[in-house]
Order: structure tokens, then sequence, then C-alpha cells
């Protein structure tokens, strides 16, 4: 059979048309079916439906809150930028009035107003960033946990202005410099992604709690909300709890307890 | 056709010999931001986005507004936008062609655009903002290339390319549209989480789009034989004109929801912008020169005897133009991010680097532009009289 260049032409554009055009139907039609296959989970791991945490101001002091930023940092090497336009922050602290805008009023005492609190991505159920990525770079897992995937983000930061949480960092350069001590276990970061808390998933995986509920000295309680007998749902039916910016309906899964 | 753009005077391969040194200057800052990252540019954690984006947005509007001339052409049979359709059209190719420039530039990780494919989220406005700018491309080379084709042929354009033609003029909107939910669908972001957003899109989209043609139309009477017509600049006019009230109106009413509401989040941004927030007032200036602008172009073009007057006309477009370029290309998209989710006041101001690569991008547009415009003159001089037996050509 012989084939000239035209006809050549013709039907390798077709193929590409039509592979392509098949590959994107399966991703609308089947999503997830390309994605990458899961591996046999650890028996250890922790299993919940919704991962969510309750931070117990009463219990927090400024020292415990550096631990708790300090460690999540170094564990998950968090650049240290000192200036603050290229800053990178997974977990951090702000004054009630910044962490709760609106909700403050003058007559608030000063302590509170002024009080640090631990904030850090709000996990929510609703999360508006995952609705806005055009790569699903960033993703909801099946437990609740807002996820990065570091690799496939095209640093569009569509993300970042979709949270209403400011709960998102960017690698405006390459921040392994700025590392300074690297943890072979975690991977580092390349310049031009965003990147934030993931709830430590890598340590639930391997039946840890998040890294700062560990060093909270039980100010910070972890648990799946989804779970009636946990002890995150115990703590939330017996104190009255504060979301940041409920209002919005992402649903956050952090609570806190002033 | 295209070599029709290699025949031209000494003042035209001096424009184009300036926009490639233009486009070098950036394309050499464009590597330097590619090495070093983002960084290099004013945008901040908290101003994530700055004035790729604002180019971005504002360059969508003035590629949808060439519906402003293909409509009345196509639709009513307006015969004086007969001539100048075509320029139309072509505006919207090179405008296009820097939206999806100033996307790119923007990337944080640039070879990894095509993810955006491979990984089609019809959930994200991002990905349909890709799927209508691409087809928009595409309906305007066709049917500007196509028709243009005809015309030098001095035959009338066949019957199957009307249909994409009609498709075109209802695709422009859906640009716009689609970039303004970009914005209009985020919570937490006051300034843009409005309804009137798309409203007050197309409305700024359609009188600036005008206004520049207004001023592309009154350089092309004064350098080249052809002349697109002082009724059909004129109607133009009035187009930017009706549209320019619109915008100032949807402005307005946003300023009346958010003070009168008295909703503190709601009026934060604004005043930032206008007077600036515990002293930081970075944005003040631009705002206050688009206002004046405005205030200066919008009676121009409103009284017909100053409308009527060429050099009036002209400053009033370039006004017109400059001052929505300074509304929605630069302060828009900062004011989404002033104040910060914490209500704190982080300013941003483009870096050097970076404006050079936006003045890349736009050197790149108005490459293609002139290459364009440059064909479509050649053949409109050479076609003495139109098909409607109007003369093409003065004198």
């Amino acid at each position: 059979m012989s084939i000239d260049r035209r006809e050549f032409l013709k039907i390798a554009g077709a193929s590409v048309i039509a592979g392509l055009g098949c590959l994107s139907a399966f991703e609308i039609l089947l999503p997830g079916q390309f994605e990458a296959s899961q591996v046999l989970r650890n028996p250890k791991a922790l299993v919940g439906k919704r991962w969510g945490m309750v931070i117990d101001m009463k219990k927090l002091n400024e020292e415990t809150m550096k631990k708790c930023v300090d460690i999540c940092h170094r564990i998950h090497n968090v650049p240290d930028i000192k200036n603050l336009k290229e800053e990178i922050k997974w977990i951090w602290t702000e004054t009630f009035e910044h962490a709760f805008p609106g909700q403050e009023s003058e007559y608030m005492s000063e302590e509170i107003k002024e009080m640090p609190f631990l904030v850090l991505c709000n996990q929510c159920d609703n999360p508006p960033c995952v609705r806005v990525c055009p790569t699903k770079a960033t993703f909801k897992r099946e437990d609740g946990i807002v996820m990065m995937d570091m690799h496939r983000c095209i640093g569009c930061r569509f993300c970042m202005a979709a949270c209403p949480f400011g709960a998102r960092s960017f690698n405006w350069r390459d921040p392994r410099p700025f590392i300074k001590e690297e943890n072979m276990e975690y991977p580092t970061r390349m310049k031009g992604v965003v990147e934030k808390c993931t709830f430590c998933y890598e340590r639930l995986a391997v039946g840890l709690k998040p890294a700062c509920v560990e060093v909270s000295n039980g100010a910070l309680i972890f648990g799946d909300l989804a779970d009636p007998e946990s002890e995150i749902r115990r703590v939330l039916r017996e104190h009255y709890t504060i979301r940041r910016k409920s209002e919005l309906g992402t649903n956050p899964s952090l609570y806190y307890i002033i | 056709m295209l070599e029709l753009a290699l025949k031209g005077s000494r003042k035209y391969w001096s424009w184009v010999i300036f926009l490639l040194a233009i486009i070098g200057a950036g394309f050499i800052s464009y590597l330097y931001q590619f090495r070093v990252g983002l960084g290099i540019t004013g945008m901040s954690r908290d101003v994530s986005w700055g004035l790729y984006i604002g180019q971005f947005t504002y360059l969508v509007g003035v590629a949808a507004s060439a519906v402003t001339i293909v409509l009345p052409y196509y639709l009513h049979n307006y015969k004086k936008y007969g001539r100048i359709s075509i320029l139309g059209e072509f505006v919207a190719v090179s405008s296009v062609v820097m939206c999806m420039l100033f996307i790119f530039v923007d990337l944080g990780q640039p070879l990894r655009v095509l993810n955006v494919l491979l990984h089609p989220t019809p959930n994200s406005v991002m990905f349909f903002d890709m799927v209508v700018l691409s087809g928009y491309l595409f309906l305007n080379i066709l049917c500007g290339w196509y028709v243009l084709g005809a015309e030098r042929k001095g035959v009338p354009p066949a019957p199957w390319i009307k249909p994409f033609i009609i498709i075109a003029i209802c695709w422009a909107p859906s640009i716009h549209i689609v970039t303004a939910f970009l914005y209009q669908g985020l919570p937490g972001r006051h300034y843009w989480l409005t309804a009137i957003m798309a409203a007050k899109f197309l409305s700024s989209a359609f009188a600036s789009g005008p206004a520049l043609l207004i001023v592309i139309s009154l350089i092309l009477r004064k350098f080249t034989r052809f002349d697109p017509g002082w009724e059909a600049i004129q109607t133009m006019a009035k187009t930017s004109a009706y549209f320019l009230i619109a915008t100032v109106a949807f402005y307005l009413f946003e300023v009346f929801t958010s003070f009168y509401s008295s909703i503190p989040g709601h009026m934060y941004p604004i005043k930032y912008l206008f007077t600036g927030i515990e002293g930081h007032t970075r944005l003040v200036p631009i705002m206050w020169l688009s206002t004046v602008l405005v205030g200066v172009a919008l009676p121009i073009l409103i009284i017909p005897k100053a409308r009527g007057n060429e050099r009036a006309l002209g400053f009033a477009a370039a006004a017109t133009f400059i001052a929505l370029w300074l509304e929605k290309g630069i302060s828009l998209v900062v004011g989404g991010f002033v104040p910060n989710p914490f209500e704190r006041v982080f300013e941003y101001w483009p870096t050097l680097p970076e404006v050079l690569i936006a003045l890349g991008v736009w050197g790149i547009g108005f490459f293609i532009l002139t290459i364009l415009y440059k064909v479509a003159i050649s053949v409109k001089e050479e076609v003495i009289f139109d098909k409607y037996g109007e003369k093409q050509v003065k004198a």
C-alpha cells in the first residue's frame, strides 16, 4: 500500500486529535481513572472521613504556639524567608482582630484583641481553592484534606486569590537556599508553585497525628469530624467554638475555643 | 497575502524595528524572570496578581469590543463599517494573542502550561477562559483573513463564512463575561464579589475598544492612503460615549452599595483606591488620574460639536483608553487584594523588569497588529472601489 505525504499527514493529524480528544473525554466522563494507582495502605495509618482540628486558645501560650510553628516549618522544609513580600508560611500567629476581622468590637478586652491566634489552612469542606484550580493540582482527598500536587501546579495563583483565609504561599524564587536544615524525609519545593499546610498527610499515613498537635500539650485536638464518637466531636459538643469567616460557606474544619 | 507586509515605506520599517527593540527588551527581562522566578516582580504573598493579570483582563475587553464594529455591519447592515470591520477583527486577534502571553508570563511554572489541557477541569473558570479565548482567536483569524482575501480578489465573500461571523459576534461577549467570572465568583474578595462586575467589564470594554479604534483610524487617515471614513469614526465615538456613561454609572452603583450599606469590607478597597488606608496611598494618583481623564473625555464624546472636532475627538478617545486602562489594567486587580484577608494593607507596585516584560508583550501585540493592518491596508489601497461603490482611497 502506498501512501503519499499528504495522506500521511492527514492520518497523523486525525490520530493526534482523536487521541487527545479521547483522553480529555475520559478525564471528564470517568474522572480519576488515569490518575496514579493507589498503593496498599499502611496498616497503622490513621483513617478518617473528615479530618478536623479544635484549637483551644485557653490552653495555648506563645511558647507552645512557637513550638507548633517551628516544628511544622522544620519538618516540611518551609523556607525561612524574612522578606515579607516573599514569605512562605504554613502555620503562624495572627491577632484576634486580624484572624477574625469583623468580629472585634471597640469594647473588647485588649487581652483578647491582641491575643495571638494560631492560623493555618482551614481544610475547608467546600474549598474555593479546589474549585478554581485549572489543573486539579489542589484537590480534596477522601478524608477531607485539601492537598497540593506540587508537580502539577502551574503557578497561576488562582487558588491564592480564591482562598479567603490567606493560607497559601507562593514560591516567588527558589526556596532551597532558605532552608536551614533540610529534612530528607519530606520533599522540598521548586520555584513557581503554591504550597500550604496539608494536615501532615505524610504523618497520618504512618499513624502519627499532625506535628503541631503533637507538640501542643493538648491544646490542639485533632480527629475525625465525621465520627460522632471521636474526641474532637466530644470537645465540640462541650464547648462553644468559632470558625474563621464561616459566613462565606467554605465550611472550615478548624474550630477555635476562646 | 502576508507578502504585502514585506513592502513598506521607511516610516513603516522604523516602526517595525522600534517594536522589535521593545520586544527584545521584554524578552531579555523575561529570561531573567524565567531563571529567578516571579520574585523579580512587585507581586507578593498578599497581592499575588498584578500588572500581568491586569493587562490580560483589560485586553480581553479590547478583544471583545471588535463586536461593536462587526455587529452593526453584519447584523444591521450598517455599511459605513464595511471598510473597518477588518480593523476591529485584527485588533481582536492581536489582543487575544497578548492575553494569552500575559497569562503565560504570569505563570510560576510556564513549562507546565499544557497541564491545563492534560487535566481539563471544567469547574475552573480559568479552563473556560482558555477555551473561549482560543475559540475567539480562531474565529477572528478565520473571518478577518477570509473576508480580506475575498476583497483582494474582488469577489463577495462566500456564504459559508456567514455562520462563523455570527458565531464570532455571539462569542465576543462570552470571553469577557468569563473573564469577569474569574473575579466575581471568589468569596472573601469584596471588591470583586459583585454581580455587576461582568456588566461593568463589558461596558468598559465597549468604551475602550472603540476608543482605541478611533485613535488607530485617525492615525491611518493621516499616514496612509486608506480612509476609514469620518462617519464611521463618529459612530464609534457615539458607541464609546454610551458605554463610557454606562461604565461610570456601574462604578457609582458599586460605590453607593458599598457606602450606603456601610459594610466595612465593601468600603475598604474603594477607600484604599481613592483616599488610601493608614497612609498607604500608592494607587490614589492612578484612580484620580483615571477619574479626571474620564471627566474630560466624557463631555467631548457626548457633545456633538466637540465630538466632530478631529483633534478633540482624538484626545478624548486616547483619554478614554488610558483612563479605563488605569482602572481595569491596574487598580481592579490590586483593589481585590488590598486589604488582604487579614485586613492588613500590603501595597503593590510593579518593578522595572515586570514593566519591561509587560511592554514586550504589548510590543508583540502591536507588531502583530502592524503586520495584519499593513496587509489589510495594502489590499484596501489596491481596491479602489469597495463593493458598495464608495471610494476607498482619498484622492
